[in-house]
């Protein structure tokens, strides 16, 4: 069926609305890969062996992310009238025995981490109300939580809420509203002024202002212009796009068919990674769904606007992230950038007009369409507008997936969302930025992020990897740990790079094995300023942040190294020494069993000695003590 | 014609060439290792980066691929450039410390041992023998294979090739002597070190 009217958009929606919402108890999993790696899979085949068993009359749906990625897997049941009950860290048994409590009507609160009853979709004004019952009332809401109250999903509105496969869903939830609107409504240039005014900034990493992209990919001359998903997503520790592709699709799909009507262009290209292939089997599914429903090939919504999308998947290069590098390969080359003194928007793919903007970026645009720019540009400061997703990540008790809008303290993020650092640990740092970003001390945790100030802070932005360290985090060896990712990922195409990332790296291993100078220093900020200054793309220009950061907030720890041949983290293994504390050892031996060097000695219940001569610093010494006698200096 | 300032002297280039191209007609020199004026420019050596002024903003960009435009501000060589070119310098010297022609022109500006572990390659990936093969002979048979450190030149399989015609450009283009002619045999890089370990 094509949609051709707003009636044909509204006959859907009451269907998606329909499957949405059954008449009977409606059980989701989160199956987006955080799901699935934590067992949902298991899960689901076990509740669907249930389900075709018919004792219990439910409908068994997958969702995607729901963001708390630290209870997965996590499930939510929906009664007609009741409210939503979310329940963590589900295993096939805990999820029957969930199911198994909707037979006498009621909630399972065992496992339960929250509930919601009233759904707000964001892109309709409506709040549709679920219902509150009493005994589900010992369950906070999803509000109560640490964890969400401080979000704002924009990009992130409909994970966790739609069956990702289903477009009926997306579009129940207002989806593909915003599409109409522009074709029908709208032109282009209207298009254009309302997302400059929204001050929605490129999510990839650069906050190049989108509106400003487009207006100039529609300016310059050209017949035939193209529009382009980056979603080769590769900062260690980053998942958001994947999330976002994995859990709603057509949302990166209705942002991308605006921008092309927006930019002029007819053609566009998704530019994945092969390493995600739930969310390139998913934005398969969307494509031929969306063309099913007249909302992509020719003549869209009975408009005669046609658009045609490919997928092209990434072969495993970080640098084909680079929007230069990444239109190189599109087109066959080596993933190599090109020097960009003529941007994309006016030479770009195969020399032709180009709009490349990342899932994020894609993904705001429905919604700025629909509710407008001065409601987007009331989110956030000055400069930075909207929300912005972040993987928070590392030593943090509530790992996840979080969208909140700019200007958030990093304070709220680590301490109210992500739950603070584990209990008896220190919080250090938080790297942002990816390997091209940098580490932000402790000491400036009340620093508001966005754009600007965390690039005055010496990181960025980037595409939102929140990396968090504690106490025994050595910041030497986090700036060797990316500087091994950068040269392992450098194309090698301009000597600043190739060779002076590879130069960094020698001197940051020297310095973390015990080897380091004093002048070693002075030379890495050498390096710093020729890869600023000499380097042919941003993965270079940047690659100096990891090393730059730590210098200005950590220097004491790289004169540490340097200076006393100490490791104040206790993580480069040549610096440190192990030893047994005599007062705290009762020579249970626990210890010597599993030494493999057999360097451990001593009598039971006598304290024990190590004999640093054998040691090679496992560890395991360490992990096995129950009465923290090791010592690690 | 396009006005542009170079080093305070106002000259004059042609709408579409590069600050390089217009630079080296007034004779003003700007050192390259990775250009040829026959060949697309690359981008790859940086040595050529000069710093350009625009409305009171200054920036570092190479001149070999940078397009003039009016009342542009070339400065050829700023403080901040030479700093540039002697890192360049010292990390090419480095990696390849027995190439008498990068010797020569790290001593130029003051540097005879790099601060860095030397090695002794001959390489420094400048592709100018790529393009040669591709451009001039039109074969395609030299190409970079690898990435990032592992880059490096290669004929298919790292076999010389029966469709090359020994026409020599790469060799004469090279500017280390990495490819040379050696009784009457041409010379690749990797056959110093695949004679042993085959394909790599």
């Amino acid at each position: 069926m094509k949609i051709k009217s707003l009636e044909d958009l509204d006959a859907i929606k009451a269907e998606g609305l329909k499957s949405l919402y059954p008449d009977k108890p409606k059980v989701s999993i989160g199956m987006a890969s955080c799901g699935l790696a934590t067992g949902a899979g298991r899960i689901w085949d076990a509740l669907s062996q249930e389900a075709e068993k018919g004792t219990h009359d439910f409908v068994l749906a997958q969702t995607g992310c729901i963001g708390y990625c630290q209870k997965e897997p996590i499930i939510d049941v929906l009664r007609p009238g009741k409210p939503r009950v979310f329940y963590r860290e589900m295993s096939p048994e805990k999820a029957l025995e969930v199911v198994g409590s909707l037979k006498n009507g009621e909630a399972n609160t065992e496992w339960a981490l929250c509930k919601m009853v009233e759904e707000d979709f964001l892109l309709d004004d409506e709040v549709r109300k679920l219902g509150d019952e009493s005994p589900s009332s010992d369950i906070c809401l999803s509000s109560e939580l640490g964890f969400y109250n401080k979000q704002l999903k924009i990009a992130l509105r409909n994970c966790g809420f739609i069956d990702p496969e289903n477009i009926k869903e997306y579009i129940a939830r207002g989806g593909y509203r915003a599409l109409w609107k522009v074709l029908k409504e709208m032109t282009p240039q209207e298009v254009i002024e309302q997302i400059k005014q929204s001050g929605l900034r490129g999510r990839g990493g650069a906050g190049f202002p989108t509106g400003t992209k487009w207006e100039s990919c529609r300016r310059a001359s050209g017949g035939i212009k193209y529009v382009i998903c980056n979603a080769d997503e590769g900062d260690p520790g980053a998942y958001m796009d994947r999330s976002v592709l994995e859990g709603d699709p057509h949302s990166v799909l209705e942002g991308m068919l605006i921008g092309a009507y927006a930019v002029g262009s007819q053609e566009g290209y998704m530019y994945i990674r092969n390493e995600y292939p739930l969310a390139i089997k998913r934005i398969k599914m969307a494509i031929e769904q969306a063309k099913e429903y007249g909302l992509l090939g020719e003549d869209i919504l009975g408009t005669g606007f046609s658009f045609h999308l490919k997928i092209n998947r990434g072969g495993g290069a970080f640098v084909c992230g680079e929007s230069t590098a990444l239109m190189a390969s599109l087109e066959g080359k080596p993933g190599e950038p090109r020097a960009k003194y003529v941007r994309s928007v006016e030479r770009g793919l195969w020399d032709r007009p180009s709009t490349l903007n990342n899932v994020e970026t894609w993904a705001n645009v429905p919604a700025i369409v629909v509710k407008g720019a001065d409601w987007y540009s009331q989110i956030g400061t000055e400069k930075s507008k909207g929300t912005k997703v972040f993987s928070v990540v590392g030593k943090i008790n509530n790992t996840g997936l979080v969208e909140v809008p700019m200007g958030i303290s990093l304070r709220e993020i680590v301490e109210d969302i992500g739950g603070g650092v584990p209990e008896g640990r220190e919080f250090k740092a938080v790297q942002t930025g990816g390997p091209s970003g940098g580490c932000v001390p402790a000491s400036l945790i009340d620093l508001p992020v966005d754009f600007e100030q965390l690039t005055r802070a010496g990181s960025m932005m980037g595409s939102g990897g929140m990396i968090i360290m504690d106490q025994d985090t050595c910041m030497v060896d986090v700036a060797r740990y990316f500087l091994a990712f950068l040269e392992e990922e450098s194309c090698g195409k301009c000597v600043p790079c190739r060779e002076g990332i590879k130069r960094s790296l020698q001197i940051l291993t020297d310095i973390t094995e015990g080897y380091g100078r004093e002048e070693d220093l002075e030379t890495l900020e050498d390096l710093a300023t020729t890869l600023r200054d000499g380097a042919l793309c941003a993965l270079g220009t940047s690659a100096a942040n990891p090393v730059l950061s730590t210098l200005q907030h950590f220097r004491n720890e790289y004169e540490a190294h340097i200076l006393d041949k100490k490791c104040p983290a206790g993580v480069c293994t040549n610096l440190i020494e192990y030893s047994i504390d005599p007062e705290k050892c009762t020579g249970c031996t626990r210890c010597v069993r599993v030494c493999p060097q057999e360097a451990i000695t001593g009598e039971k219940k006598e304290p024990h000695i190590i004999d640093t001569s054998k040691c090679i610093k496992c560890g395991s010494c360490v992990e096995v003590c129950k009465f923290d006698a090791i010592i690690k200096r | 014609m396009i006005r542009l300032n170079i080093d305070g002297k106002d000259i004059w280039a042609k709408e579409g060439s590069t600050i390089l191209e217009a630079a080296q007609l007034y004779g003003i020199e700007i050192p390259t290792l990775c250009h040829h004026p026959v060949l697309t420019p690359y981008g790859a050596c940086r040595l050529c980066s000069v710093e350009i002024i625009q409305k009171g903003r200054s920036r570092v960009v190479i001149s070999c691929l940078y397009p003039v435009s009016e009342g542009l501000e070339v400065k050829v060589n700023s403080e901040r450039v030479a700093r540039l070119r002697r890192s360049i310098l010292e990390l090419l010297l480095a990696r390849c410390s027995k190439s008498e022609k990068i010797r020569e022109l790290a001593r130029e500006v003051g540097i005879s041992e790099p601060r860095f572990k030397v090695e002794d390659d001959d390489c420094i990936l400048c592709g100018l023998c790529v393009r040669a093969c591709r451009e001039i002979s039109e074969k395609k048979i030299l190409a970079f294979v690898g990435r990032g450190t592992q880059k490096e030149v290669a004929a298919p399989f790292f076999e010389p090739s029966p469709e090359c015609i020994e026409c020599g450009a790469c060799a004469y283009l090279c500017p280390t002597g990495a490819i040379r002619y050696e009784d009457g045999k041409l010379i690749f890089p990797w056959m110093k070190k695949t004679s042993a370990v085959g394909i790599t």
